[in-house]
């Protein structure tokens, strides 16, 4: 049995920092063949539509995993960066809905029709871009990322970090719900924006469309996860595990600090909003009950079960947790929130690293023992401390 | 905005809305109090303590249908035992929280958030199994219905100053336990230097599990307060919980001076705005003035300048 020191070690003389390590290939190579091969032969279009709104979310966990795992700073306002990427897109695609011929029975035809009913009888100005498809698709990142920057760059620039950081997502999420409720006319209200039909012409809710859609939903997770494994493997990752462990000393060696963290937060507002885009063009509909409070804080759950050091983790972690939700409040309703209550509990008090961490030590090990060969990772440690204010 | 009113009239709508504004202050000046204690003096964040306010609205219910059954000849009274009762009922359930849960967070804060979450999870739940979906309201005692004419064209309800009166009372008393009393000594000591606290002989497990079980025993007092006012569900204490952590984090979390002056300026912020524009744009406009003065001034309104 190799011990993990002798494992550190070969893993460091066979190659000095390669992309990928051979466990790590396999891991893609398992997720990706799950994802893209064996859910689609195994099951029905209905439940492949829910596999692809899990995966939706997926990217605001792996998101998490680079700005909560490796950054160490906790947003409890993902909802916000999913909300902002699902509401751009179905911006667009009412846009779309609402044409002059769609709506001609309405008193002001071609605006939405929740407009009409609010006796708003012009576009407001905010939604003028959204009449062309690649300014959307440039909003959708954009509109996240300068929010994302301007919250982030004025806290980490006053050194604000940790639990009030937490705190003041989670209170941007809360003021976000309230006024896409409270501002009807202009954004549909607790409703949401829905009757969602074409992309730039084509019919999204055919069953052919959705199981398109699925696949790009698909290949576009493994891009973001080849992108957040650059980032994790590049100088940059390293020196946001740094910044997590002791913040001060990268600050005295010249670093800046703030810089980093604010890269990091934005990094996972963009895979936030990618998976918001996703899921309206999806689903169908967006509305605020994936924006607020309750729903950012348990994207943070799908991160931590599967192991907020793993990027794949978080992918297993999301689909697991969104699959028990489903079947459990299908059969037990009243179960499911003690089930999701005691999760919560569990992963921070007996499995701190997540399905990830089980997997590290307990299979990898059983693993790997014969193929010596394939070198098992390190496995990263989850800091016993929060990184200094 | 201001049109179609004269200037007696803007008074009057004034002063309305500042009493308004002040009965909800008192139910943010309750729950803030808890957690001022809890999150400002051992920095733990507890997500649950809506539901610890929950827990002492409740005990008020339960307590107001016992006394109306069997002991109708007391039931003036009653609101007292039941704010013992809550007060009791809460704190306990703190103190078992704190020594099942939050004893193994206490160096990982972001942690403790998330488990305090999945608390609140569960406790949710829990009344919704015990009691029941819907919403409840306890009956007041007749003393405390109708209100008092102050001017011909103001009124001031009962029920109101007398939330007002125990917001008071509760906030004098845990200020002469904080800073007047040996415990409240231990509690500063403790958070401002554990291992030196713990040399001069305190018993610094103990302190921790008291002063939590004192901050969630405030909150269920409030939670008893808030019954006077308006109806309890499962889901109520997450309705005030981010408000609840604004205040303390604006107030600066060290400072119970600085809570009650961000409880008393959030609160009359809000009641104020509310009669000029919809309820839902105050809140928006309230909060979001807090967090950008946050983003200003990290440090809250007062600070400690504690070496640290």
């Amino acid at each position: 049995m190799t011990s993990p020191v002798q494992s550190l070690s070969k893993a460091v003389t066979v190659n000095d920092n390669p992309f990928m390590k051979p466990v790590e290939w396999l891991s893609l190579a398992l997720l990706a063949g799950v994802i893209l091969v064996v859910l689609p032969f195994a099951l029905d279009g209905f439940r492949l539509n829910l596999v692809g709104k899990y995966l939706t979310y997926a990217f605001v966990a792996l998101g998490l995993v680079i700005c909560w795992g490796y950054a160490g700073i906790l947003s409890l306002g993902q909802g916000v960066f999913f909300g902002l990427g699902g509401y751009c897109m179905a911006m667009y695609l009412k846009l779309e809905a609402s044409s002059i011929e769609n709506t001609k029975i309405q008193s002001t035809p071609g605006i939405p029709d929740f407009m009409d009913w609010n006796q708003i009888t012009s576009l407001p100005w905010f939604w003028q871009p959204f009449h062309s498809f690649p300014a959307t698709v440039l909003l959708v990142v954009a509109v996240p990322v300068a929010f994302a920057f301007l919250i982030s760059f004025a806290m980490f620039k006053r050194r604000v970090g940790g639990t009030y950081f937490a705190i003041i997502t989670q209170a941007i999420a809360a003021i976000l719900t309230i006024l896409i409720v409270g501002q009807q006319g202009y954004t549909g209200g607790i409703n949401g924006i829905t009757d969602l039909r074409t992309l730039h012409g084509w019919d999204i809710r055919t069953d052919s469309a959705k199981f398109i859609l699925y696949f790009v939903n698909g290949g576009l997770l493994i891009a973001c996860i080849l992108m957040a494994q650059y980032v994790k493997k590049s100088k940059l990752g390293r020196i946001l595990v740094a910044m997590r462990e002791k913040e001060d000393r990268v600050r005295f060696s010249g670093y800046s600090v703030a810089g980093f963290k604010v890269f990091a937060f934005c990094l996972a507002a963009v895979f936030a909003a990618i998976g918001g885009a996703m899921f309206t063009l999806q689903v169908g509909f967006m509305s605020p009950s994936f924006v607020g409070i309750v729903p950012s804080i348990e994207m943070v759950i799908y991160a931590a079960v599967g192991g907020r050091m793993s990027l794949f983790g978080a992918v297993w972690g999301t689909l697991l947790v969104n699959w028990a939700k489903t079947s459990f409040s299908e059969s037990f309703p009243d179960l499911w929130l003690f089930g999701l209550g005691g999760l919560f509990i569990a992963v921070v008090l007996a499995f701190p690293n997540g399905l990830a961490g089980l997997w590290r030590e307990h299979v990898e090990p059983r693993l790997f023992r014969k193929a010596k060969g394939l070198a098992p990772m390190p496995a990263p440690v989850l800091p016993q401390s929060a990184p200094a204010e | 905005m201001f049109g179609d009113y004269s200037i007696a009239d803007l008074s009057s709508i004034f002063v309305m809305q500042g009493f308004a504004g002040l009965i909800l202050f008192s139910v943010y000046v309750l729950m803030a109090l808890g957690l001022a204690i809890i999150f400002g003096q051992m920095g733990v964040i507890n997500m649950a303590h809506g539901e610890f306010m929950i827990l002492g609205a409740y005990v008020t219910y339960l307590c107001s249908t016992f006394f109306q059954a069997h002991l109708p000849t007391l039931f003036p009274a009653y609101f007292f035992v039941a704010m013992a009762l809550a007060f009791l009922a809460s704190g306990a359930l703190g103190m078992l929280v704190e020594w099942a849960l939050i004893r193994h967070l206490y160096k990982r804060p972001l942690d403790t958030l998330l488990a305090t979450w999945g608390l609140s999870l569960i406790l949710q739940q829990a009344y919704r199994s015990i009691i029941g979906p819907r919403e409840v309201g306890v009956e007041l005692p007749s003393w405390m219905m109708g209100s008092i004419p102050v001017t011909s064209t103001i009124d001031v309800q009962i029920n109101g100053l007398f939330v007002m009166a125990v917001t008071v009372v509760i906030t004098v008393a845990v200020a002469l336990l904080i800073y007047r009393s040996r415990f409240g000594a231990q509690v500063r000591a403790v958070m401002q230097n554990r291992s030196m606290a713990g040399a001069v002989g305190i018993d610094t497990e103990k302190v921790d599990r008291y002063t939590f079980g004192l901050g969630c025993g405030i909150a269920g007092i409030a939670g008893s307060a808030f019954t006077m006012i308006g109806s309890t569900g499962p889901t109520s204490g997450q309705l005030y919980i981010v408000d609840t952590f604004l205040i303390v984090v604006f107030g600066g979390a060290a400072s119970l001076l600085g809570t009650i002056a961000s409880a008393f300026s959030i609160s009359q912020t809000q009641s104020t705005l509310e009669f000029f524009l919809s309820g839902s744009m105050a809140k928006v406009l309230t909060l979001l003035a807090v967090v950008a003065i946050l983003m200003l001034r990290p440090q809250g309104l007062f600070t400690l300048k504690v070496r640290r």
